[in-house]
């Protein structure tokens, strides 16, 4: 397959992205490591006039922490996440994701900013950050807006960026002082490298014996990732007893918006967001007491 | 537009379309025919090369995204008529029955052993775990790996020794 023709630019500067970005607007498409846009221009259900490859702008990866947030760069590849030890104390449930989503060659290319960007509603990445309660901080030359993680993804393929702005960092929150934390993802797939046929992210947040704050993300069951809010708010300052998760795992399972499709049938994928939801909270709660993480 | 790139050692240019993707450059361009097209959709891993010495799928790069980096091609993996542990393991362990997916399996399995010298088994699983083969051997690559791991240890041990492929169902 052969992608139709497109100029191509390979700016050394964020400044110079941008400015490529305002100049050429909806007709450019960003690219990094390329594996959501490669395939989809060689079956041409994209054909941007112009391609502005940000690979070669500096700063755009690698993770970093303080007191407040974890930053990582948008550019930051599935493989450096998925190697990155220092996140099991931080953040424990980006390595989980990082290790699923698709298979190790295209974790070797393809970019965490890459993946929320291209926002498929069945990639893992966005059910991950809606768990954790995300910003997403997008540059444009006019300058940086900080979006949430429940605001960008607007539809199947479509987020909350312009044109003229690029992802340039994910900010995940850090837990206070006096709390523990901890996450999980699990993803229900056929094979290595198939899209989830049901993801589910969970993320919590301890205060002595009680949940100060939950996030779930759904990943494969609706027109977009989605979070299940109501099953959050049902942990929020309450003890999680086994009542309590079955509870948040029966809304979640109501949140959820499956189709019938090769991989399972919507009741099917229903009741596997149910069983993950009711897994992951267990898992999660035990990994963070008092020696959990930190995000 | 111009793009120039390290291909096994040597430097290559030449002038390609931005569309051009990379596997299309290797094979068409620079006539390096032992890097497949599998499934052209990124699912099969025929087409897997090392950038940079870790595996991705060419058939899912554009060859000016390349430009500047270093490319390892099954062509490159042997040094003259000095096979690479991982092809003498392939070799002896029958690691291949059509053949097709085997330039893919060498190199994710070369990288493998150059980041994880002594896999287990669920190490060598998991890195295969993006190429598929149709063959369904995969008992025996894992065998094949796990041999050349071997191979690369004793190499190691006795760098002056050459570790050459014996003849078919040959002597360890």
């Amino acid at each position: 397959m052969v992608p139709a023709a497109f100029d191509y630019r390979s700016p050394t500067s964020l400044a110079e992205a941008l400015d490529l970005l305002r100049e050429h607007g909806d007709e450019a498409k960003v690219v990094a490591g390329g594996q959501s846009l490669v395939p989809l221009l060689k079956l041409r259900f994209a054909s941007p006039s112009l391609l502005v490859d940000i690979g070669r702008v500096p700063s755009l990866s690698g993770v970093t922490a303080d007191g407040e947030w974890l930053r990582i760069g948008a550019r930051t590849r599935h493989v450096d996440v998925e190697r990155d030890e220092s996140l099991d104390r931080l953040c424990p449930i980006l390595r989980e994701a990082a290790a699923q989503v698709s298979d190790p060659l295209v974790r070797n290319r393809g970019t965490l900013g890459g993946s929320l960007c291209h926002a498929d509603p069945a990639g893992d990445w966005g059910a991950v950050m809606l768990a954790l309660d995300a910003r997403l901080v997008a540059r444009s030359a006019a300058g940086e807006r900080v979006i949430r993680a429940a605001d960008f993804f607007q539809g199947p393929f479509t987020t909350a960026l312009q044109p003229d702005e690029v992802l340039t960092e994910v900010r995940v929150p850090v837990a206070g002082r006096g709390q523990h934390a901890s996450g999980v993802y699990l993803k229900l797939e056929r094979k290595v490298g198939d899209f989830a046929t049901v993801g589910v992210a969970v993320h919590v947040r301890l205060e002595g014996d009680r949940v100060a704050t939950a996030g779930i993300g759904l990943a494969a069951v609706g027109p977009t990732n989605l979070p299940a809010g109501e099953a959050a708010r049902a942990l929020e300052g309450r003890q999680p007893t086994e009542e309590v998760i079955a509870e948040a795992a029966r809304l979640a399972a109501g949140a959820a918006e499956p189709h019938d499709d090769l991989r399972g049938s919507a009741d099917y994928k229903r009741d596997v967001v149910r069983v993950f939801v009711q897994r992951g909270l267990r898992r999660a709660l035990a990994q963070a007491g008092p020696e959990g993480g930190q995000a | 537009m111009n793009v120039t790139v390290d291909v096994n050692g040597q430097e290559r240019s030449a002038d390609v379309e931005p569309r051009l993707l990379l596997v299309d450059f290797i094979r068409d361009h620079l006539r390096l025919t032992g890097t497949h097209i599998g499934c052209d959709t990124s699912s099969c891993g025929a087409c897997t090369v090392l950038l940079d010495g870790e595996p991705v799928k060419s058939c899912t790069m554009l060859a000016v995204q390349a430009g500047g980096h270093e490319l390892t091609t099954v062509e490159g993996l042997a040094r003259g008529a000095e096979l690479d542990p991982v092809q003498v393991g392939f070799h002896e362990e029958h690691g291949l029955q059509c053949g097709f997916c085997t330039p893919g399996m060498l190199l994710v399995s070369a990288a493998l052993l150059e980041r994880n010298p002594q896999p287990s088994e669920a190490d060598i699983r998991w890195a295969i775990s993006g190429n598929i083969c149709r063959c369904t051997g995969y008992v025996n690559i894992v065998k094949a790996v796990q041999h050349a791991a071997g191979l690369r240890a004793a190499r190691a041990a006795a760098p002056t020794e050459q570790v050459t492929a014996g003849a078919p169902g040959g002597a360890e």
